[in-house]
């Protein structure tokens, strides 16, 4: 692995490829969630399903996490490499003049939904494993949607959700079409952009509906 | 105008350096800021003081030579010129402007806003042209069909001067406009095809071996360009990258 990301521009591809696969779950996780706003039912039964089918746990899960932590682990390598490229500061740097806040703190963005997902696991996936594989509960396919309930009932948990929400929201208005340059396909770069908006806000937003829902019907 | 000037000084490569105040009075706004920094060396030489050591050479803005980090920004806070174009009436009286060497470790400051930027020319030297005999039976470049269209995005391309206020720009000291440009001006023409794959492996290679950073699409290389040269070059540069490592 290390001689096929020892070139720069080969870290930033695989450093794109992820952040895409990434851009792909969180369209995929939104669906499934966005139905506990309609319908109890539809969210428990796709819930049973990510939860219990052998492909998506066995084998999508382990890449899943594989992506989120080779994501974030090369984001922080190259933001080092990249900071130890000038070791002596600009005593005054302009960097508002000619780049966006969003693409000058990646890192800072990026920290904090890493901060969040340390939450979310705490919240969802630590109790999911042990119910299945540890503690080996017997599978009752109506509970997710009361566990989903539950965990909105704490203003504070919502809150931290809306604010690592809207973080994701700005990493994605710089990465979304960042990660299309990255990869070289700059033929359609207009519409990727405007995609990129689009989906950097409503995602997020999605989520965050999501949150202020349930707090607020529970 | 009166300006207060804070200007990097430093007396060699060893030194640590620091920032120093001076002070100009009844600067013309139709000066070039180039100029401003002349009548400054000569007011320090005829208090029999070091004149502050920059780099210029034409002053034309086509050699590339003059560099400077004028108030947080590669050649100051215009668009599309170098710091010799830059004029004194982008300045208001009784301004504070910094001004800095063009920083990156790739860059080493050889004295005071002075740096080294040889590190180009390396990066040039490892694959920036291509290999032709001028044995007399070389083939006019003029008998060889070229898109319009490329012909334009290759002379585009091929107007980087190698300023490095790409680099100074970059958060991440990254070369890759630089290096985008290199590359693509041949890998838009048939003659640059024959050697792309080499060229783009061993310019990147020579990049990476310089120290510059990685970059990270901010885009402000694009914004301070002199020349404007457009980070479509670098997706192109990714591309050919790619195409010629898979
Ligand atoms: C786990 C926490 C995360 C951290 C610490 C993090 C950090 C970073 C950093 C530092 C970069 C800039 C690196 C570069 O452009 O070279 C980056 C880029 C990016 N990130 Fe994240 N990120 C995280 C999560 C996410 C998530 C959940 C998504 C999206 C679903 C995402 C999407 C992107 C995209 C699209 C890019 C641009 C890639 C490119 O420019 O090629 N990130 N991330
Ligand atoms: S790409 Fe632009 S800023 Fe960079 S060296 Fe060439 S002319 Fe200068
Ligand atoms: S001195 Fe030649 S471009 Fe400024």
């Amino acid at each position: 692995m290390s001689r096929i990301l020892s070139s720069s521009i080969a870290r930033k591809v695989a450093m794109a490829l992820s952040a895409l696969f990434l851009i792909i779950f969180l369209l995929i996780h939104l669906t499934v969630n966005i139905t506990s706003l309609f319908s109890k039912d539809v969210f428990n039964e796709l819930s049973h399903f990510m939860g219990t089918n052998f492909l998506v746990q066995f084998l999508m899960q382990p890449i899943l996490i594989f992506g989120v932590v080779f994501h974030f682990v090369m984001g922080f390598v190259l933001e080092l490499r990249n900071k130890r490229a000038r070791t002596v500061k600009y005593v005054k740097y302009n960097g508002a003049a000619n780049a966006s806040w969003m693409s000058r703190n990646m890192a800072v963005s990026g920290g904090v939904i890493l901060a969040f997902l340390v939450l979310h696991f705490i919240d969802f996936w630590f109790p999911e494993m042990n119910y299945k594989y540890i503690e080996v509960l017997p599978e009752d396919p109506t509970r997710y949607f009361e566990e989903l309930q539950h965990k909105f009932t704490n203003p504070l948990r919502v809150g931290a959700y809306v604010i690592a929400f809207v973080l994701l929201a700005l990493h994605l208005l710089h990465g979304f079409q960042s990660a299309f340059q990255s990869i070289g396909l700059n033929k359609y770069t207009n519409c990727v952009k405007s995609l990129g908006k689009i989906y950097a806000v409503a995602i997020p937003a999605g989520f965050i509906i999501i949150a202020l829902f349930h707090y607020f019907n529970h | 105008m009166n300006l207060t000037l804070k200007i990097w000084r430093q007396k060699g490569p060893q030194d640590k350096g620091r920032m120093v105040e001076y002070k100009v009075t009844d600067i013309s706004e139709h000066m070039s800021f180039l100029e401003m920094m002349d009548v400054l060396n000569e007011s320090l030489v005829a208090k029999d003081e070091e004149p502050i050591a920059f780099d210029h050479d034409c002053r034309e803005g086509i050699c590339g030579m003059c560099s400077l980090q004028i108030n947080g920004e590669a050649h100051g806070p215009d668009r599309g010129i170098t710091t010799c174009q830059l004029h004194m009436r982008m300045f208001k009286d009784g301004d504070t402007i910094y001004i800095e060497p063009f920083r990156a470790n790739a860059f080493p400051v050889i004295k005071d806003l002075v740096v080294d930027r040889m590190a180009f020319e390396r990066i040039q030297q490892a694959g920036g042209y291509i290999s032709v005999n001028t044995s007399g039976n070389t083939q006019d470049a003029n008998s060889i069909p070229i898109s319009k269209h490329n012909a334009d995005l290759s002379m585009d391309a091929a107007s980087c001067i190698g300023c490095g206020a790409c680099v100074a720009s970059c958060k991440n000291s990254s070369a890759m406009l630089f290096v985008a440009a290199k590359v693509s001006q041949f890998a838009l023409l048939p003659q640059g095809k024959v050697e792309a794959k080499d060229r783009v492996k061993n310019m990147v290679f020579q990049m990476d071996l310089e120290g510059f950073g990685n970059c990270t699409n901010t885009g402000a290389c694009e914004i301070e360009c002199p020349k404007g040269i457009s980070i479509e070059n670098i997706a192109r540069l990714n591309r050919e990258y790619l195409a010629a490592t898979i």
